[in-house]
């Protein structure tokens, strides 16, 4: 009880105490934890790029482009990255709350089976749309989400009213959503989809260009400073201690150069050339000596799993629902006491996770420009990965979205790293397993000393 | 303390809380059995028995936490229906649970409002004006505290009960349910309790006190009410028992003179 008995001065005096970084670190408000795995993905990047040009006897300063640092690697990156970011989000809540979802993974693929096989047999041959309608790849998304919503909503309702353990649950639901996804078209393989739905996994057509993105990228920003003005107003408004001024310029100036940069790497992947000159044709564009550079710009994917991320941010720390996720997983029965409904909270929990699914689903199969019976395969695990690398706790009570979606980010370099390095497959999967143990035994030992 | 020298013609009015011939049994064991007790606006009312005596259980079944198998409780006169803790604090009763019933991960604010949180206009947690009640109110209970935004884990024993207190305080309870609130506490905070125990008072709020420190319940109730083994052994007036006997009561089950006894007194055949 030293806080009780010394003087309410005490914060500012030891703040005096503190050595620059301390000082740095407790000015900007910056969490170390989130820092530290910035600072490891980074690490990869470098690592991973200094190698691939030592194996091709280059420069690493050259940027050549079949090393890591590139445009397109990166580009690609962020796109394989969105089915798992998405589905890590939802990840959080349901380990916060001290249960685990081993269903993700299968859940995408049956659902990726039924929403390919809505626009491809049912919605076409059945219901009698033709093909192109715009409302087929609506309606395979609708009905995609639908199943996805009634997935999570049996699965939570067997953990939180029949009170059987969400471990057991979802393993079951491992193996009967893929078996259920086999069953979809006994095991054929559906493609191709509707060309909007493909959209929605990447590609040349499925991103938004150059303008835009520097749009997206300028509107990103300019919430980024209002955010920050607004909480320095709500603060001041009540008296509370502000940042300096130093610290929330400098937050707000690395944010946007952030943003930027990745709007302005997106915009350095031209079109492949082949397609350039098709899309030059079709529409009467002359291609100039040395080609005709159409830059990709940011991935639709990738801007579902940012607003994915921005809305399960926003549900996490703002609404009453949030809340009490959180509450739930610090201690049940306070929560429980305080009048909370957590068998009910717990469903929603799944309920989204079933939801989070669906889109993942959606992007896999798009991207695939195609469904088959092992969609999503092992994705659990990359999507459980991912929330625990990202700082989430299997105790429960705590873990981020931002933090789950960097961790997915780390995973998916790691992977693609690898790939690019021509590394085999087993030994792909010894470094990925590797990764995650010494990842969570790092986290406990940080754990221990904060 | 007028009251305390002519017990004879207190509280002829409706009591606050009455809880009459409440039982409840886990799996054959009958942890309460045909209990009744009652309070008084304005009266701090003090269960004591040993541990597993069913003091505990008897209180959350008032707070809603557990669901009596029979029994009636009235609040005000009128007869309340108690089935969970939502319900009870409609009924103005709050409780400070002997192990806080914190949430450990989150600030102090939020578990003060925990399950009732202050919205903005949009429908969004107001955490700032959450934050700046939580200032006001702990303010008055603790007014060195200062760390807001930390996890309460992050918080000492007694910087942790004085968020539990707050939180029971901050809705405007009518009625007090404290269970063990100095157990965690040293010298100088238990009496800051002993102080807010009689703030309150005044106010007029019924206080249930559950304790083992038999000093502190001379110092602090009105009256007592022994329990053992699910049963009252008795209820009596601070006034009219000596600690040597309510300590009778605790250990034997004997009801002095001066003791109302309960279906829980030891029969002795004279």
């Amino acid at each position: 009880m030293t806080d009780t008995t010394s003087n309410p001065q005490v914060d500012t005096a030891r703040a005096s105490e503190l050595g620059p970084i301390a000082r740095f670190l407790k000015a900007t408000e910056i969490d170390t934890r989130m820092l530290g795995m910035i600072g490891a993905l980074l690490l990869i990047w470098v690592g991973l790029h200094v190698i691939s040009s030592l194996r091709l006897g280059v420069n690493p300063l050259d940027f050549d482009s079949r090393t890591f640092l590139t445009p397109r690697n990166l580009w690609n990156l962020s796109v394989q990255t969105s089915a798992v970011a998405i589905m890590a989000c939802g990840m959080v809540l349901v380990i916060v709350m001290r249960n685990i979802d081993l269903s993700v993974g299968s859940a995408e693929g049956v659902i990726g089976m039924v929403m390919g096989f809505a626009q491809v047999h049912f919605l076409v041959r059945f219901v009698g749309l033709e093909l192109g309608n715009p409302w087929i790849w609506v309606l395979a998304l609708v009905i995609g989400l639908a199943l996805g919503l009634l997935i999570g909503a049996f699965q939570g309702f067997i953990i939180a009213y029949l009170e059987v353990p969400a471990f057991i649950v979802t393993l079951g639901g491992l193996l009967v959503w893929r078996g259920a996804a086999w069953w979809v078209t006994s095991g054929q393989t559906v493609a191709p989809m509707d060309a909007t739905f493909q959209l929605m996994g990447g590609g040349p057509a499925g991103s938004i260009g150059a303008t835009w993105s520097w749009i997206v990228g300028i509107v990103a920003c300019l919430a980024v400073v209002f955010a920050l003005f607004n909480g320095r107003v709500q603060r001041k408004r009540f008296r509370f201690p502000l940042r300096p001024i130093w610290a929330e310029t400098l937050m707000g100036a690395v944010t946007c150069a952030v943003i930027m940069g990745a709007v302005w790497l997106a915009n350095s992947y031209p079109w492949p050339v082949g397609i350039v000159n098709r899309y030059a044709a079709a529409n009467n564009i002359t291609v100039p000596e040395g080609g005709l550079f159409i830059a990709h710009g940011i991935a639709i994917p990738v801007l579902m799993a940012i607003a994915v991320g921005l809305i399960m941010t926003f549900i996490t720390n703002r609404t009453r629902f949030g809340r009490y996720v959180f509450a739930i997983g610090g201690n049940p029965e306070a929560a429980n006491l305080a009048g909370i409904n957590t068998r009910w909270i717990t469903m929603k929990v799944f309920m989204i996770m079933g939801v989070l699914a669906t889109i993942a689903a959606a992007i896999s199969s798009a991207r695939q420009n195609s469904s088959t019976n092992v969609l999503g395969t092992l994705d659990e695990l990359l999507v459980i990965a991912a929330a625990v690398i990202g700082g989430t706790s299997l105790a429960g009570g705590s873990g981020t979205i931002i933090g789950a979606m960097l961790g997915a980010l780390l995973m998916q370099s790691l992977q693609s790293g690898m790939v690019l390095l021509g590394v085999d497959s087993p030994l792909q999967s010894i470094v990925v397993g590797a990764v995650l143990v010494i990842a969570v035994w790092l986290d406990t030992v940080y754990r221990k000393r904060v | 303390m007028a009251d305390k020298t002519a017990p004879t013609t207190a509280h002829t009015g409706t009591p606050l809380v009455d809880m009459r011939n409440i039982s409840i049994a886990f799996g054959g064991i009958r942890a309460v059995d045909d209990a009744s007790i009652d309070l008084f606006p304005g009266e701090v009312v003090a269960l004591l028995g040993h541990n597993g005596a069913g003091k505990s259980t008897l209180i959350k079944i008032l707070s809603g936490a557990y669901k009596r198998d029979a029994g009636q409780i009235f609040v005000n006169g009128q007869e309340a229906s108690i089935s969970n803790p939502r319900d009870a604090k409609k009924y103005g009763i709050e409780t400070i649970y002997q192990t806080l019933a914190l949430a450990d991960n989150v600030d102090a604010a939020a578990n003060l409002f925990l399950g009732r949180e202050l919205m903005t206009a949009w429908g969004t947690l107001d955490d700032v004006a959450m934050e700046a009640e939580a200032r006001k109110v702990m303010g008055r209970l603790n007014p060195r505290f200062q760390r807001f935004k930390e996890p309460v884990i992050k918080l000492s024993g007694g910087q942790r009960q004085s968020v539990a207190i707050a939180r029971a305080i901050l809705f405007n309870a009518r009625i007090l349910i404290m269970d063990e609130p100095t157990a965690a506490l040293g010298p100088q905070e238990t009496a800051q309790v002993g102080e807010l125990v009689r703030q309150l008072k005044t106010d007029g709020i019924g206080i249930f006190l559950i304790s083992h420190d038999i000093h502190d319940v001379f110092e602090l109730a009105d009256r007592v009410c022994v329990m053992k083994n699910g049963q009252v052994v008795g209820t009596a007036r601070t006034t009219d028992v000596t600690q040597d006997e309510v300590l009778g009561m605790i250990i034997l089950g004997k009801c002095p003179p001066g003791a109302i006894p309960g279906p829980g007194a030891l029969k002795i055949a004279a």
